[in-house]
């Protein structure tokens, strides 16, 4: 699939440029009605700032979490989310699919 | 990820050249293969290189194993680029969808009356022949051409630089008849049925348009389907 996330990518370069700690979270997989292709991309500042979308807003909040822990401690990281599991997660997809994000620093 | 490769990855896409971002997910480090790179082979093991080449024709990023080792591979392609002549009130609808869509677009028209910013104030616009015009937005892969102008002086060398390209959709307003007159004229210049058979006219998808802004609705959605025709298709194999 044709990447339409040229402008998130740029947008990341420039934050970490701006000296703010980035970190980049990209789908790697998907199994079910998942809302965003694999490859899609959603970039996070260590404020909690957040450009893109790997899902269609279910697990952004769980994701930028996460990535503000990658941007303190730089150990990259792949979650799972799957359908709605108030134990596990607290966040998950309704629409019944399961994906991966790989998340990563920037630095 | 290393903000030197970000800013490589990044330059290659501005330079509107594909490329391949790798990452091992165990840990085990993150490299870019640029697609000229790539039929430069041999430079690394051939059952990678036989997935970048797959991943490079799909366009589509995805998880592979090779060698025990679990790599990712995002596929980096340009922005995708909507090229169109004739600064008309089609064209004006197409800007917003356009942007929308996040198509890079261009607007291509001689006539100043016509190409100018009061009536194009958010978009690039070359008030241009197109054989002067286009050596400032080249016809790629990567590019969507549409002829809107109605005027064969005008539409003409750019439809015929369009099928010389690679564009991935070439698009012709007019009805059948004034279509039926440009595949003469077309064949007079010299390209084959095959080639001429590339363009889409009448234009768009046939949704009962009327409005111009309606004519661009169903232009910008024969686009995309034709940019996501693998995944159309692999939905017609599966019935999903």
């Amino acid at each position: 699939m044709i990447s339409t996330d040229s402008d998130i990518l740029c947008m990341a370069e420039t934050w970490v440029r701006e000296g703010r700690g980035v970190a980049l979270a990209t789908v790697t997989e998907t199994w079910g009605s998942a809302p965003r292709p694999v490859g899609s991309n959603l970039v996070i500042d260590a404020d909690g700032n957040f450009l893109g979308s790997v899902s269609g807003g279910c697990v952004e909040g769980a994701v930028v979490s996460e990535a503000i822990d990658v941007i303190a401690d730089g150990n990259a990281r792949t979650l799972e989310f799957g359908v709605a599991d108030e134990t596990a997660w607290r966040v998950g997809l309704s629409c019944g699919g399961r994906i991966k994000v790989y998340v990563e620093r920037i630095a | 990820m290393d903000l030197a490769l970000l800013s490589a990855l990044n330059a290659e896409r501005a330079a509107r050249r594909a490329c391949v971002l790798v990452t091992d997910l165990g840990g085990g480090g993150q490299w870019l293969v640029r697609e000229e790179e790539l039929a430069r082979e041999p430079w690394v093991s051939r059952p990678l290189s036989a997935a970048l080449h797959e991943a490079l024709r799909s366009g589509k990023s995805g998880s592979i194993e090779s060698e025990g080792r679990a790599l990712f591979l995002s596929v980096q392609a340009p922005p995708v680029k909507l090229v169109v002549t004739g600064a008309v009130h089609i064209s004006q609808a197409l800007v917003s969808m356009a942007r929308e869509l996040t198509l890079d677009m261009t607007v291509i028209d001689p006539r100043t009356a016509f190409a100018s910013p009061e009536r194009f104030p958010s978009v690039r616009l070359i008030a241009e022949w197109p054989g002067e015009a286009l050596k400032q937005v080249p016809l790629d892969r990567y590019t969507a051409f549409v002829a809107l102008t109605h005027d064969p002086k005008i539409d003409d060398p750019a439809l015929e630089a369009a099928l010389r390209s690679t564009c991935f959709y070439v698009g012709a307003l007019g009805s059948r008849k004034t279509h039926a007159k440009r595949v003469e004229r077309l064949v007079e210049a010299g390209f084959s049925f095959d080639q001429i058979a590339r363009i889409r006219a009448p234009i768009g998808l046939n949704i009962g348009a009327v409005s111009p802004a309606e004519i661009a609705l169903s232009i910008v959605g024969e686009i995309v389907s034709t940019l996501r025709a693998d995944r159309l298709a692999g939905r017609a194999r599966t019935g999903s």
